[in-house]
């Protein structure tokens, strides 16, 4: 398949702070790609390069092959949503959805046809006539996406276009926004810090810190293989369990132990050799301990429910073992006590092993 | 079980209402003759008198004939009202030669107002647009050389000034004067309008670039549209400062181009004959009146710009 868009070597610094690091990123044509992050990893600076927004100090940007990276943001084939959906205020929504075509001079007749359709695919049509004021924030954030839409655009651009929403709206238009991509097939670079949205609805995510990507795969890869410790801990609520310790040899075969007791790590896939002696964090997220649920190939740890925190559909219990408190998801209807003993048996096959050092998965 | 638990809400539920119907607690409003509220009142009474007594004194007496000013009763009603001090004021005071009152200083002060105002604010507005949403190179600095022009006094400036008009041979002429008001009102609303201008989300101005739109384009049809509440505070400002300034007047005018505020001093204090205390307080007020009605006019539109400005987009 095609690059829709290509950013090579692309580096962007204000004065002595560099924001972005030689960064590079293939995005292939239709795809849906989220880029993820806590704030000040540089996400939004990324997105704003690649709408023109902002000039790299470094690099170059293609967008359907073309090289772009001095063009105005008009040229560029690119639509974006804002977080504070951006808006005239001043004009109706029809003169928002418009403004564009008329700057760029397109005849009256194509204008209206377009802003029809993009009314119609939208569910805006009633709300032409008004002014941004006077709609909801659902409603705005429709309106902006619409904005994107009439300009017939390649590339569509969201900078955390749902973070202004309440939880409900977010979780609609979040399943609009995807319907909208399976629709129309453009590629679309979605900007959030929510991993929510970004395990929904990304073909890809593209996890970002201080500059730099650090993994870029599909979103069950990102889950249940994180390449390094950061970003095993941004991923998942509740937080994967880390436990350091270190490996040892047991009976030929590599085991992790921390605080004196041992961890069978049967089943788990490592990328190079489990040499004995390496400083080791053990990663294992909450569902992926089971408890009192005995399955003839796996170890048994004895622990006691320090806490248990039903939430309906799950019921979270935190574990005390071997000197680590440890979050186990389980499903909502199996109650425990606080202080009850339990027996935990680890599933190692979706376990992760990071080096303490290098942070890197092994 | 349903029930008891039901029955136990319900007993719940009087327990939460039975307060309300010992009445609210706390204090009960006070009264409005209390002690307090009189000498608030009293103050503020005292405070407004001490204020509109001049003005009083004033409109009182520009309205006497000179016969009775001159038996000195100065806050009694006029015995019989007349309104040729004002007539007189506006038409046949003289300065030096002229006898045309003010208002040849009207319609010059008219003449100067409204090109320094209109420049003024078109100049700054654009600046402050530009140093707000384009941060070319070096903009930090001109919009810092800017401000420190704000804090340099006008006597300083005022020679060299006169020299520059001088070369450019608009000394003396209202086109000079012009254009010292434009460039003297520049640091002050050139703030005024980046300020605001900074303070509109900045996602608007990228949403219009991706839109296409240029430099103008979001100038006359973005930002313009949202500015009015600062184009009426600019307004204010401007003309009630250019109205009321004499310094620039007097030195770079000439007598026949004096604005009002230089022609009334003239005649105020003009030497010879006696003192028309009626007239001169005639001629301040109507030299006065511009200001005064610019604020209770646009005063209200900039209370209703701004609430309509509130709005989130």
């Amino acid at each position: 398949m095609a690059n829709s868009v290509s950013i090579r070597n692309l580096s962007l610094s204000f004065g002595a702070v560099t924001v972005l690091k030689d960064l590079n990123l293939d995005i292939r044509d239709g795809e849906f790609i989220v880029l993820l992050g806590s704030s000040g990893c540089g996400k939004s600076t990324l997105l704003n390069c690649i709408a023109g927004l902002l000039e790299p100090t470094e690099g170059q940007i293609f967008i359907k092959d073309r090289n772009v990276t001095w063009e105005e943001p008009k040229d560029r084939g690119i639509g974006m949503v804002f977080q504070s959906y951006a808006l005239y205020p001043q004009m109706t929504v029809e003169k928002n959805l418009s403004f564009g075509l008329q700057v760029a001079k397109v005849p009256k007749p194509e204008i209206d046809k377009r802003v029809a359709r993009a009314a119609e695919i939208l569910q805006i049509g009633p709300l032409l006539k008004r002014r941004p004021a006077a709609l909801s924030g659902g409603q705005r954030q429709r309106v902006a996406i619409g904005r994107a839409l009439v300009r017939d655009v390649d590339v569509f651009l969201f900078d955390e276009p749902l973070s202004n929403l309440d939880a409900k709206l977010r979780s609609e238009l979040r399943v609009e926004i995807k319907r909208l991509h399976q629709s129309l097939k453009n590629t679309m670079i979605y900007v959030t810090h929510d991993q929510i949205e970004a395990l929904t609805l990304a073909d890809r995510i593209a996890i970002m810190k201080n500059g730099v990507i650090q993994q870029l795969d599909d979103p069950i890869a990102i889950y249940n293989k994180p390449k390094n410790l950061f970003v095993a801990g941004f991923i998942g609520s509740p937080s994967m369990n880390f436990l350091h310790g270190e490996l040892v040899e047991f009976s030929g075969k590599p085991v992790f132990r921390t605080n004196g007791v041992d961890f069978s790590l049967d089943g788990y896939e490592a990328n190079g050799p489990l040499t004995p002696g390496r400083e080791v964090v053990l990663g294992v997220r909450p569902e992926h301990i089971g408890i009192d649920q005995p399955e003839a190939d796996r170890e048994i740890h004895q622990a006691i429910v320090d806490i248990e925190e039903p939430m309906g559909a799950d019921n979270l219990l935190w574990l005390k073992h071997a000197g680590h408190t440890m979050s186990v998801r389980i499903a909502g209807a199996r109650r425990y006590a606080p202080g009850s003993q339990v027996r935990m048996s680890f599933d190692m096959r979706l376990a992760s092993l990071f080096d303490a050092e290098t942070e890197d998965r092994i | 079980m349903a029930n008891i638990s039901t029955l136990n809400s319900t007993a719940a539920g009087f327990d939460a209402v039975s307060p309300q119907v010992a009445g609210p607690s706390g204090r009960k409003p006070r009264k409005v003759l209390s002690r307090r509220n009189i000498i608030l009142y009293g103050l503020l009474i005292v405070a407004a008198l001490y204020y509109l007594l001049p003005l009083y004194v004033m409109i009182v007496t520009s309205m006497k004939g000179m016969p009775e000013i001159r038996m000195g009763n100065i806050f009694s009603p006029p015995l019989e009202i007349t309104f040729e001090p004002w007539a007189k004021a506006w038409a046949s005071a003289c300065t030096g030669l002229n006898c045309d009152g003010l208002s040849r200083g009207f319609w010059n002060s008219v003449r100067i107002l409204v090109p320094s105002v209109l420049v003024s604010i078109a100049v700054a507005s654009v600046s402050g647009y530009a140093l707000a949403n384009w941060r070319f190179k070096g903009s930090e600095l001109f919009f810092s050389i800017l401000i420190v022009g704000a804090f340099i006094p006008y006597q300083v400036m005022i020679y060299p000034i006169v020299i520059i008009l001088r070369e450019l041979g608009i000394y003396g002429t209202l086109t000079g004067l012009v254009i010292v008001h434009t460039i003297f009102g520049m640091p002050i609303l050139t703030l005024l309008f980046r300020n605001y201008f900074t303070s509109l989300p900045e996602e608007l101005f990228k949403a219009a670039r991706i839109d296409g739109a240029g430099f103008w384009q979001i100038y006359f049809r973005i930002m313009l549209p949202m500015a009015l509440p600062i184009f009426v505070v600019a307004m204010i400002l401007q003309v009630t400062g250019i109205w009321n300034d004499f310094l620039f007047g007097v030195v770079f005018t000439r007598p026949d181009s004096y604005p009002m505020t230089v022609q009334l001093n003239n005649i105020v204090n003009s030497v010879q004959g006696v003192k028309e205390y009626n007239v001169n307080m005639a001629a301040t007020l109507l030299t006065g009146a511009v200001p005064l009605i610019v604020y209770f006019v646009s005063g209200r539109l900039f209370v209703r710009g701004i609430a309509a400005g509130a709005v989130k987009g």
